[in-house]
């Protein structure tokens, strides 16, 4: 598979997936459904492309410049954002701390749990 | 003078070029300060871009008119994510059952924390809406943003700021609360705080990175199921 090829199925999976979506009306993004297409897809395939891997790892590498242009609407929202400002950086500052604390309990918990059983 | 800089605003390439020379600029100085969190080149470039259209008077449509080819590649990274994924696979099996329970608890607790300290502190309907997707990646979180009625552009930027909390102040917290497992300090990452989480966590250790992408990439899947869901719940 060529680097060209990587792209095409990069994109023919988004295009299913947003196909798919408007289709059904799913309350998932077009894109998401397209990396659930593409990751059956290499489960039942059994193997990855090593090209394929190049081209995924190289936009992959570069994920964070792709959020600057859409990021960048900051600039429309900055009175909305100085307005409500305490609703924000609570939900910030708090839920990402109530998260993680949920998440790496529960978690740690079952593993607990499950050394526990076999012992 | 006027004209060059008529051609340079009103041509796209200069935008684009623009976005990619701050990027880099922001990416250098954030490694050359040891990776400071603070640092984070997204945020930096956000920063910069943001005060060069104010004072060159650039409006953001403009400026997107050349920085949407950046943008467009959301979409195929965004599929992209499966391949993590899937080289994962083995490691998935064996703790599966735990990290399912972990994942979805966390991703719930996510929405609703989002949803609750919003609402409770008086935010706007767009604003709630907007915080609900925050914990995961970008482009599957503005698309959530976008189906539920918040902004899509607000999410993104709510999106990084959650990740740069993840990264300053998850190790901190989970020492606290003695979460010492690798397995379960990854996932706890990767769930509250996608890649930017997942780039502390792999400082952290191998492991503990791996189950962070792990566990970014399927909160980004419960996340578009759960939030859609979850919101209609409590609409009613």
């Amino acid at each position: 598979m060529s680097i060209l090829g990587s792209i095409t199925v990069l994109l023919a999976c988004q295009l299913a997936g947003e196909t798919i979506a408007k289709l059904f009306a799913l309350p998932v993004p077009g894109p998401v459904i397209g990396m659930a297409l593409l990751f059956v897809a290499l489960v039942l395939r059994r193997g990855l492309p090593a090209e394929l891997d190049k081209s995924a790892g190289f936009l992959l590498s570069h994920l964070s410049l792709l959020f600057i242009p859409a990021g960048t609407g900051v600039v429309v929202h900055a009175q909305l954002i100085a307005a409500e400002w305490l609703p924000i950086s609570t939900a910030l500052l708090l839920g990402t701390a109530i998260t993680i604390a949920v998440t790496g309990l529960t978690m740690a918990a079952l593993l607990k749990l499950r050394r526990g059983a076999k012992s | 003078m006027t004209a060059l800089w008529t051609h340079l605003h009103d041509n796209p390439l200069t935008w684009l070029t623009l976005t990619l020379v701050v990027y880099q600029a922001a990416h250098w100085l954030w490694r050359r300060a040891g990776m400071m969190p603070l640092l984070n080149p997204v945020l930096l470039s956000i920063a910069a871009l943001s005060a060069i259209l104010t004072v060159a008077g650039v409006d953001y449509a403009r400026y997107f008119s050349g920085a949407q080819f950046i943008h467009f590649l959301l979409g195929p990274a965004t599929v992209a994510l499966a391949i993590p994924l899937y080289k994962q696979l083995n490691r998935l099996r064996q703790s599966a059952l735990a990290l399912l329970v972990g994942l979805l608890a966390g991703s719930v607790a996510a929405i609703l924390a989002s949803l609750g300290l919003g609402w409770l502190l008086g935010a706007s309907h767009q604003t709630i809406m907007s915080l609900a997707p925050k914990s995961v990646t970008s482009p599957i979180a503005m698309g959530i943003a976008d189906q539920i009625g918040g902004l899509p552009s607000l999410t993104a930027v709510l999106v990084i700021l959650t990740g740069i909390t993840g990264a300053v102040g998850g190790g901190w917290l989970m020492d606290r609360l003695r979460i010492t497992d690798e397995r379960a300090r990854g996932v706890a990452m990767g769930t509250a705080a996608h890649g930017i989480g997942t780039a502390r966590a792999l400082q952290m250790g191998e492991v503990t990175g791996a189950f962070s992408g792990l566990a970014m990439g399927l909160n980004g899947l419960a996340t578009a199921l759960l939030t859609p869901i979850l919101v209609r719940w409590l609409m009613q």
